[in-house]
């Protein structure tokens, strides 16, 4: 277990490093010059200067990745070209409502796709397997920028049930997550029920209700329990999408998390801001993937012993 | 094939209607100021923007951005990434361990983060998403034909082209790739559905294109503005959108059925 471990922050850690490599890169595919493209045609040449100073931008490739890779090991995120405040702060300031958003989102997501991909395998074939599934298509093909519109249009413009927008109270959690949760419940009810149905042809299955169980807990005990395990990868990969999809959900509901800074990052040309909200939620899903592997080979052993043998 | 029909039907007119619509007698910029935000009604179907634009033109003009973005992508894409994930299992050794790092470390970028990031900085622009959605795209491809390549490489016809001495190039583009066509495919089927979802969302984000061109993304960011007054501005673009994405993700589900029996004939004959 502790060679696997191993192995496998260290993989993290490469892929982390390219990930940094890449967001670094980020600054020098804008097309022209990024501090002109940054202070607008307005600058003075002296401020240009004093920017490219800054930033570092006049001095060698290597040595900037160098240095970047520094400051970061250090926490020095820079500060934003826009407030002028330290970058860390307004990262600090906008991680509790991401977090708050995507784990909400996933928790609809689980709480969905759990019993819509039972019931499909349970009852395959049948008008429940078709209902869950159409569902689950159905969600996956309603983008959240539209599905987000939508939910507004419907729960806060017409029954006025939750707010428009914005991040007061509870209420405002719940259309959001809704938005961000349902391509995730689709996803996730789908793979419940394949892994869900692959288990039930076993034998031991075959064994539960030889012996008598009862078909719930046959399905509940023998079965779920076993299907669970394709089921956490799929979660942990999904985390990550959440992330991503977050972005667009936060501009639909001016949520103000990572998303919306950056997007506004971007409008504003605040590159740096733009740099290390991308990094932010990268290396946050790194991690993700990394813990979900962890609980993968607690889970099951099998992996383990197979990550030995390579 | 019944149950083709309507994913068809909807896939069939968002091509014609793409490919048509310079053609058909559409004024998707003309500007009719008495008819702001007027809804749906017997002469204008789908109803006026809040520019008294004709939404039926801009949805003709949105179906075309979405199937050009979503062609050049799935092409440029699906090609650049067979070609390196073939190269990458067939000549094994440290490329294929670069290789396959690089392709982690895009992996690493949650949907579509990256091409979020590329293209706000690339700067807006219709040429720039396919640029962003292309680099962001040829992971998955280049993943899947690796691991279908390292599956085919050992298999006696290809020793035998070697043994016959044919060159790398040979080996790949005629005795490896053919035969990866079939995943690659359905692959590229599910991959316009993400890319059309991509485009959109990159222009809803005011990333892709720019006025006074439409895409369904923009038309719904335009719409959400004025959603109390003229709903049918977000509901025209996002049924369409739907269709489309819910349509190419049956024709897939329905083309991977399709495949796999012939794939698992040819599991059984190996």
């Amino acid at each position: 277990m502790i060679g696997f471990l191993v192995r496998r922050i260290l993989g993290a850690a490469l892929v982390v490093a390219g990930v940094v490599v890449l967001v670094f890169m980020l600054i020098h595919f804008t097309p022209g010059d990024p501090v002109q493209v940054m202070l607008g045609e307005s600058a003075t040449p002296a401020d240009q200067a004093a920017l490219r100073h800054a930033l570092g931008l006049d001095r060698p490739l290597p040595v900037q990745l160098a240095d970047y890779f520094d400051n970061l090991a250090h926490l020095r995120l820079g500060t934003s070209l826009y407030s002028q405040q330290p970058i860390a702060t307004i990262l600090a300031r906008r991680i509790p409502a991401t977090a708050e958003l995507a784990g909400a989102a996933a928790l609809i997501a689980v709480l969905l796709a759990f019993p819509l991909g039972v019931i499909a395998a349970v009852h395959k074939d049948t008008g429940w397997d078709y209902g869950s599934m159409g569902f689950a298509l159905l969600g996956v093909s309603i983008p959240n920028f539209w599905m987000g519109p939508l939910l507004i249009l419907c729960f806060s413009v017409w029954l006025g049930w939750f707010p428009v927008s914005g991040r007061e109270g509870f209420a405002s959690l719940v259309l959001p997550a809704i938005t961000l949760g349902t391509a995730m419940a689709a996803i996730l009810s789908r793979m419940v029920r394949s892994s869900l149905l692959e288990v039930l042809s076993e034998d031991y299955v075959r064994t539960a209700r030889a012996k008598g169980l009862s078909e719930r807990r046959v399905i509940l005990h023998h079965g779920l329990r076993n299907a669970l395990l394709p089921v956490i990868t799929m979660l942990g990969l999904q985390l990550g999408t959440l992330l991503g999809g977050a972005v667009i959900t936060e501009l639909v509901f001016s949520w103000p998390g990572i998303g919306q800074l950056l997007i506004d990052a971007i409008h504003r040309r605040d590159y740096p801001v733009v740099q290390a909200c991308v990094l932010l939620i990268s290396v946050t899903y790194v991690v993700v993937n990394m813990l979900t592997d962890f609980v993968y080979a607690w889970v099951d052993p099998r992996v383990r012993a197979a990550g030995r043998g390579a | 094939m019944r149950r083709l029909a309507a994913p068809l039907l909807v896939l069939g007119l968002w091509a014609v209607l793409a490919l048509l619509g310079p053609l058909l007698p559409l004024h998707p910029a003309h500007i009719d100021l008495a008819r702001i935000l007027a809804g749906p009604s017997l002469h204008a179907w789908f109803g006026y923007d809040n520019l008294g634009r004709p939404l039926f033109d801009r949805l003709v003009m949105g179906a075309r951005t979405s199937l050009l973005v979503a062609a050049a992508v799935v092409t440029l894409s699906g090609v650049l990434g067979a070609v390196i994930g073939a190269f990458s299992a067939w000549l094994g050794g440290l490329w294929d361990r670069v290789i396959v790092r690089v392709i982690d470390v895009f992996l690493a970028f949650p949907g579509i983060l990256l091409a979020i990031a590329l293209a706000g900085v690339l700067g807006p622009g219709i040429g720039n998403v396919v640029v962003a959605l292309c680099a962001v795209g040829w992971v998955g491809y280049a993943r899947l034909v690796r691991a279908q390549v390292l599956s085919l490489r050992h298999r006696d016809y290809v020793l035998a082209a070697v043994a016959l001495g044919a060159g790398q190039r040979r080996v790949v583009f005629r005795h490896l790739l053919p035969l990866t066509l079939a995943p690659l495919l359905v692959e590229a089927t599910f991959g316009i559905a993400g890319v059309v979802i991509a485009e959109a969302g990159l222009s809803f984000l005011g990333l892709g294109v720019q006025p006074p061109a439409a895409s369904w993304g923009s038309m719904i960011r335009d719409g959400t503005r004025y959603m109390l007054v003229a709903p049918h501005m977000v509901m025209v673009p996002g049924l369409a959108l739907m269709a489309v994405v819910l349509a190419v993700n049956l024709f897939g589900d329905r083309l991977r059925d399709h495949l796999d029996v012939r794939s698992a004939t040819a599991r059984t004959g190996a």
